[in-house]
């Protein structure tokens, strides 16, 4: 357990002196705080509030594709159809009632939940939130830049909500799926709203770059004395990782969506071949981004639920240096596996050879995670508090996702499912199932830390039991039409697939409810206002966000803490 | 006393003798549907090649009692850990963190388990590029949102393949989003060599009964290759987003016999016959349709 020096004594003294930082716990006033932060606290405070405002968006999005996929013909994304009259009211986000409209729902539904939800939670909010306290440092390398990040994010979202409602050629929007592949990007979508889309992806991918900066400075220098590498927290480790791996991947996207905008609009020919480019090279150096990005989607996730398992089993984790060296692993293998999602464009027959082998090496290092997860509950004493009930609920569903996962990597058996809901299945496993799961563990767990209220504990449990049955109901028939040859992005289907596409949509409305008893829980812990604890979860907890209050002063570790043992 | 007790035993093996029978017959009977999706179906659609059968024994065979077992394992060690290291079975945590034979083991077991996939995997992907001589070559340009084929070898022009409209698939008794107006057409039991390209964005040209997939890319010429072990229809839809009808430009291939096939190609070559005999003034024509590449 580490040892903390009295951090109250500067606070107190600058409350007393007034000036900046004259409000209670030396907090500037509303405006200054809010929109001026230099607070890593606040920041992922706000990060975690937009993640909730967009993740509510994405999954109404979803809704429309369930609804309009819960029989065949076309119900909603027709004229006439509830859709229809309420696209006409001018509210962005809200895609019009046509085909296009539908692909547009399906793009934006992805574009939201990996750029403005899963990102945005994991390492906006959590991560600045707990980087700092974890390795006792007083805040981020560079507070200011940290809260540039956050405000170009901001931009970054209406950018890509005002491009829902500008014309993007076939109708009001951008309708070529979040993969962005010329020519349908470019000779295919004429107007401006996949210009608006190409900005926004710019402004996020920015936003990131600079966040990784602001991570990988802080978590190389800030360290408190004591506190090597190999005694740092696995959520820290887990951080690092990912912001690496948005270092070295983001600049690619930027550099390929900057040639579909000059496609677009400076007579450039990168993906056009009837001028000797090729629309190949875009999926490429999309995947070269992509590959890398489904890592930094779950890895933090991974990093968390160490931290979960730990705490509810009274146990420390098991092999502690196999677990953040094969976060390393599994970053670096991420980078060298991108053509894995390009087996059907034509490859060359080794290439894909090497793609397959490379990628099943990955489900080595994320095996040995899966079993030291395992390994650190036996023997421990298991307390099943909600996070507990959303890592469990993890383990074993990110497990299934992992699976499909290494089916696919078969090039010989993916002509079969490449394409297919096969592959939506594997996907929302992995993320519906695996990133949120991590998500709301990591949201119940550090809830009391945040917010200074306690959430109620039956609440939570309702949350989990009824999500976890509606998301595997909505996507484990996914993987039937997958095999049955379903091709995913489809607005309409042919009569057979209808049973499961049915039970899937049956599925959403049970996650709806889920998702509302969550609204509750917030509603109640705000109301109730139960007052929280330093420390709610006992021995368990030894990292140093736990020593103390709950929430942690405005200004923490004025005096740094000296760390003597491992704080893991 | 003895024979009232046999024929008892043999009546009791009779009846499940008769249910035994009775599932075989209604087995029998019980056509598998080849070449489109079955309501309710969980599995891949049944293989109307060799290359297909390949890819269901791969994933049925190979790959899901694989996965099942990994599954089924953490589910097992997940329920254990639950029922036998809840803090009220066991109040005292343990504090080991470490067990070197055993993280050992959970390294090198699914290097192993991953080497005997990959035995399998790489033996079906090259054979699935191992295309024996074609005895017949079939060139498909997507573009939205239809299909063209063209059979340069037996010069018949590229002809368009649209979705069949609801209604007629209805009176046809054929699916709808699957039926095609002008399908292909192959023979059964030849080395099929289909060559696919797109006009305008990227397209993809796929059979599940044949276990083929291949991406239409404006200005590259995909090849792959099926040989059909029995006649029939088979389906597929196009598979890679390409615009607002992308649901809606659907894959036949119709495979016939060697005589039925020469009948078509006669069919098709010989309205074609008058119609080169009209344009002989204007030879362009003809190169023009036989060699559409050229204009990419």
């Amino acid at each position: 357990m580490a040892e903390i020096a009295d951090t109250h004594g500067r606070a107190a003294h600058a409350e007393a002196t007034g000036g900046y930082g004259a409000h209670h716990g030396g907090a500037p006033g509303f405006f200054t705080r809010w929109f001026m932060s230099t607070n890593h606290k606040d920041i992922g405070t706000l990060y975690i509030i937009f993640a909730i405002q967009a993740g509510i968006i994405g999954a109404l999005l979803s809704g429309l594709i369930r609804w309009e996929l819960a029989d065949p013909g076309l119900q909603v994304f027709v004229q006439g159809s509830f859709l229809d009259h309420l696209s006409h009211l001018g509210i962005p986000g809200v895609p019009e009632a046509t085909k296009h409209g539908y692909y547009v729902t399906v793009t934006a539904h992805a574009l939201i939940m990996i750029f403005f939800m899963v990102m945005p939670a994991m390492i906006g909010g959590f991560g600045n939130w707990f980087v700092p306290l974890m390795i006792g440092a007083p805040d981020m390398a560079f507070p200011r830049m940290n809260n540039i990040s956050f405000w170009m994010l901001v931009a970054s979202w209406i950018m890509l909500l005002a491009s829902t409602m500008v014309d993007g050629g076939p109708g009001r929007g951008f309708g070529g799926g979040w993969t962005l592949y010329p020519p349908l990007s470019t000779i295919g979508h004429t107007g401006p709203a996949m210009d608006c889309a190409i900005l926004s992806i710019h402004l996020a991918g920015a936003s990131s770059i600079l966040g990784a900066i602001n991570f990988i400075t802080t978590i190389f220098n800030m360290r408190a004395p004591g506190m090597t590498l190999h005694r740092m927290p696995l959520f820290v480790w887990s951080i690092l990782v990912t912001v690496f791996l948005l270092l070295l991947s983001l600049p690619v996207l930027a550099g390929a969506i900057t040639m579909l905008l000059t496609d677009r609009n400076f007579g450039t020919h990168f993906f056009d071949a009837a001028n000797g480019g090729d629309p190949v090279m875009f999926q490429h150096l999309f995947w070269f981004f992509g590959h890398p990005e489904v890592y930094i989607l779950i890895i933090p996730g991974f990093g968390m639920i160490s931290h979960i398992v730990s705490t509810f089993s009274g146990k420390p984790v098991f092999g502690y240096l196999a677990m953040a060296y094969a976060m390393v692993a599994i970053g670096f293998l991420g980078f060298i596996v991108w053509a894995h999602h390009m087996f059907t464009v034509g490859m060359p027959i080794n290439l894909q050879a090497y793609f397959v082998a490379a990628t099943m090496v990955i489900a080595v290092p994320t095996g040995v995670k899966v079993f030291s997860w395992i390994a650190t509950m036996w023997g421990g004493s298991l307390d099943f508090k909600t996070p507990m009930l959303w890592a469990i609920g993890f383990i074993f569903l990110f497990t299934v996702g992992g699976v499909t996962g290494v089916v696919l990597a078969n090039a010989g058996i993916d002509y079969s499912l490449h394409d297919s809901y096969y592959v939506v299945a594997h996907f929302h496993y992995v993320l519906s199932l695996g990133a949120v799961f991590a998500i709301f563990g990591g949201f119940y767990y550090w809830f009391e830390k945040m917010w200074g209220v306690r959430y109620n504990e039956a609440l939570g449990a309702i949350h989990f039991w009824i999500t976890f049955i509606g998301v595997n109901i909505v996507f484990f028939p996914q993987h039937f039409l997958g095999l049955q040859g379903m091709p995913r992005r489809t607005v309409d289907y042919p009569v057979a697939f209808a049973p499961w596409n049915h039970l899937s949509s049956i599925g959403y409305a049970i996650t709806l409810v889920g998702l509302g008893v969550f609204v509750l829980v917030l509603v109640e812990a705000m109301v109730r206002r139960r007052p929280a604890r330093a420390n709610p979860w006992g021995p368990g907890a030894t990292t140093l966000e736990w020593t103390l209050p709950s929430p942690p002063p405005f200004h923490q570790f004025n005096e740094l803490p000296v760390i003597h043992a491992e704080s893991h | 006393m003895q024979s009232v007790f046999s024929r008892m035993r043999r009546r009791a093996l009779g009846i499940p003798a008769a249910v035994v029978g009775l599932a075989f017959a209604a087995h029998a009977f019980a056509d598998t549907v080849f070449g489109q999706p079955v309501s309710g179906a969980i599995s891949l659609q049944p293989a109307a090649s060799q290359i297909r059968r390949d890819v269901i024994f791969f994933h049925d065979d190979i790959l899901l009692p694989i996965i099942t077992v990994i599954v089924l394992l953490v589910l097992g060690l997940l329920i254990t850990v639950m029922v036998r290291f809840n803090k009220r079975a066991n109040p005292t945590p343990a504090r080991f963190s470490h067990n070197t034979p055993i993280e050992v083991a959970w390294t090198v077991i699914p290097v192993l388990i991953l080497m005997f996939i990959a035995i399998f995997s790489f033996k079906l992907l090259f054979e699935e590029h191992d295309m024996p001589k074609p005895d017949l070559t079939v060139k498909v340009t997507g573009r939205q949102w239809n299909w063209d084929y063209e059979y340069p070898d037996q010069k018949i022009a590229a002809y368009t393949s649209t979705p069949m409209s609801e209604s007629d698939a209805a009176n046809g008794h054929v699916p709808y989003l699957l039926a095609s107006t002008a399908p292909m057409i192959a023979p059964v039991g030849k080395v099929v060599r289909v060559q696919v390209t797109a006009e305008d964005v990227i397209h993809s040209f796929s059979v599940p009964a044949f276990g083929v997939k291949i991406d239409a890319i404006p200005g590259r010429l995909n090849q792959t290759w099926f040989k059909a072990d029995r006649t029939g229809t088979f389906y597929g839809q196009c598979s890679q987003l390409c615009g607002i009808n992308h649901a809606y430009m659907p894959i036949e291939v119709k495979v016939v016999s060697q005589p039925e096939f020469d009948a078509w190609v006669a069919s098709k070559k010989a309205p074609k016959a008058t119609v080169v005999a009209a344009a002989a003034p204007t030879p362009a024509a003809a190169p023009a349709t036989a060699a559409p590449a050229a204009a990419h």
